[in-house]
């Protein structure tokens, strides 16, 4: 019980941390804002390993995993290359 | 590895992830922002290859294959008009991770070794904590079957969402009954999340609320319209962080706690500057069709005799004589690819040594940020890009307005006309310039439905045709001249 109080005090604290940090990003950045955080919500990967490499575990649960390694995976390269195609197109005058 | 190490490097990357999206505050800062973030992706993603716990390797290796292939694929061919359909899909397969991510964790305690469908339809007899003990057990099932809920919703409304950008769907069709019809549905999964949590081993409920999940994600998004889009996508994007945020209960990960909240926040935030820049509730995008009532306002009588159109060479004699022109581009801008020959006429101007800006609408095109990426993308330096608030009080002191492919959020409408349904937006005042220029296929009303009275006044003028043509025959004129 104590590890879930700590995880949720994380989660809350980290909800605020958001808020302070995204409104200040300017509208010009709103969409390599939203393709990079598509980027990072790609940090399923890492759950969707521990369900794909698992042994003990029966095949469904694997193939799952695998499921959730491929759109992951999509989300980690397609989102971090996109934004910086993007971002590398704004330029100053 | 120790799970200490692992817990560290996690620490490590949710660091990188949030100074990598401080580093999108500035466009200066942005891309070396994106990079941090990334290596904060790569060290979380090698510590966990390194865990104990992943021996099996053969599927870790095709999906990552597939997915790499599929994703760069997608991110270096897209064409930058579309990208709100590439970050519609993203939030789907998102959702998607989420979802097959609690659904693995679930299966892999119920232990059952299925041969085909109807073997997981069995129920299993689980010993009491199997999911964790007392309370801890509970809310396992709950994040398994809120993350399962969430990370369904995401995924089918996302691939709808897409559809209608792509132009695959363009009809939209809700459930009779409309947001009854979806809360019935709502109501329905809950019940199914419920029994889950009081009979864990039956499988059945877990997979009948995946399907009543994957279709409220379609009824959902099914009848909202193409400009309402900026405020779905911005939704989904939230819905597929906080999805991360739950799976990472499910697994005690702190990384995914961390940066799932992270996106879930910037999508809220970004919906709710969508909804404040249309003047409606989060409830009337996802439920409501713009307001019906108020008067009917006749097109005809508004536009009839009163609008005057000119040629392309016409405009471009005004503009030699312009001082200030500000240009105000939408969606049509995108759906015309217009976007680098309206640089060359910004080119053209500033060579005559004419002042030139952008005005931008928080809602024009089909996601926030649309028309700056678009606009970035022709080379225009971001420093000419005014958002609302900032080139308003300019309009006055504007010689030529010129805009292209935007209707609604020019409409003057929103500021006088108390009852119309779009009453009370914040509009881009064109109005207020000396001389207004728009370029459009025709007299045909925005996404609102509405007449545009700006069409019909003294100090503007129609180009009708295509955006690109239009802008490409004004700057050959005025570099002629």
């Amino acid at each position: 019980m104590e590890t879930l109080i700590l995880l949720l005090a994380l989660f809350v604290l980290s909800l605020f941390l958001g808020v302070e940090l995204i409104v200040k990003v300017p509208p010009t950045l709103h969409t390599p804002l939203m393709s990079g955080t598509n980027a990072v919500s790609g940090i399923t990967l890492v759950g969707a390993l521990l369900a794909a490499g698992s042994d003990s575990s029966p095949m469904l649960v694997n193939f799952l995993g695998f499921l959730a390694v491929t759109f992951a995976t999509i989300n980690v390269v397609g989102g971090y290359l996109v934004t910086n195609r993007m971002l590398s197109m704004f330029k100053r005058k | 590895m120790s799970p200490t190490i692992v817990n560290l490097v996690y620490l490590v990357a949710g660091i990188l992830f949030i100074l990598g999206i401080k580093g999108l505050t500035k466009p200066t800062t942005a891309v070396r922002g994106n990079m941090l973030s990334a290596i904060g992706m790569l060290i979380a993603v090698t510590v966990t290859l390194l865990d104990s716990e992943v021996v099996n390797f053969a599927y870790i290796l095709a999906g990552a294959l597939a997915g790499s292939l599929i994703g760069a694929v997608m991110a270096l061919r897209i064409q930058m008009t579309s990208v709100p359909q590439m970050v519609a899909l993203l939030n789907g397969f998102g959702g998607g991770a989420s979802l097959t991510i609690a659904l693995a964790e679930y299966f892999s305690v119920l232990d059952v070794d299925a041969k085909s469908f109807s073997d997981l339809l069995v129920p299993v007899a689980l010993h009491s904590g199997a999911f964790g003990v007392a309370e801890e057990g509970t809310v396992a099932l709950i994040s398994i079957a809120l993350t399962v809920l969430i990370g369904a919703v995401t995924l089918t409304g996302s691939l709808v969402a897409f559809a209608k950008l792509q132009g695959l769907i363009k009809k939209s069709h809700g459930l009779p009954g409309g947001p009854i019809g979806n809360g019935l549905i709502l109501v329905g999964a809950l019940v199914a999340l419920g029994c889950l949590i009081v009979n864990p081993g039956q499988a059945v409920l877990i997979l009948s609320l995946v399907a009543i999940a994957l279709l409220l994600g379609l009824f959902l998004v099914m009848p909202i319209g193409g400009a309402d889009m900026p405020v779905v996508i911005a939704l989904l994007n939230s819905y597929s962080g906080i999805a991360a945020a739950l799976a990472g209960f499910i697994l005690g990960n702190t990384v995914l706690i961390v940066a799932g909240s992270l996106v879930g926040t910037s999508g809220l935030i970004l919906t709710r500057i969508m909804c404040v820049a249309m003047n409606r509730s989060l409830a009337n995008v996802l439920f409501g069709k713009m307001a019906a009532s108020g008067e009917i306002v006749d097109a005809d009588e508004i536009y009839a005799g009163k609008v005057t159109s000119a040629q392309p060479d016409e405009v471009a004699m005004m503009l030699e004589a312009a001082k200030r022109v500000v240009i105000v581009p939408g969606y049509g801008m995108a759906m015309a690819q217009a976007q680098h020959a309206v640089r060359e006429l910004a080119d053209a101007m500033q060579a005559k040594g004419i002042d030139v800006e952008y005005g931008i609408h928080p809602v024009a095109g089909r996601m926030p940020g649309h028309m700056n990426v678009l606009l970035a993308e022709a080379e225009v330096p971001y420093d000419q890009l005014v958002e609302m608030d900032r080139i308003n009080p300019t309009f006055e002191d504007t010689d030529i307005v010129i805009v292209i492919g935007a209707n609604d959020v020019t409409n003057p409408m929103a500021r006088e006309s108390e009852g119309s349904p779009i009453y009370g937006m914040p509009i881009l005042n064109v109005d207020k310039a000396k001389n207004v220029v728009v370029i459009k296929r025709s007299l045909s009303p925005g996404f609102s439905g509405l007449p545009n009275p700006l069409f019909a006044m003294d100090h503007t003028l129609m180009v009708y045709g295509d955006g690109k043509k239009a802008v490409i025959e004004m700057t050959t004129a005025l570099n002629q001249s």
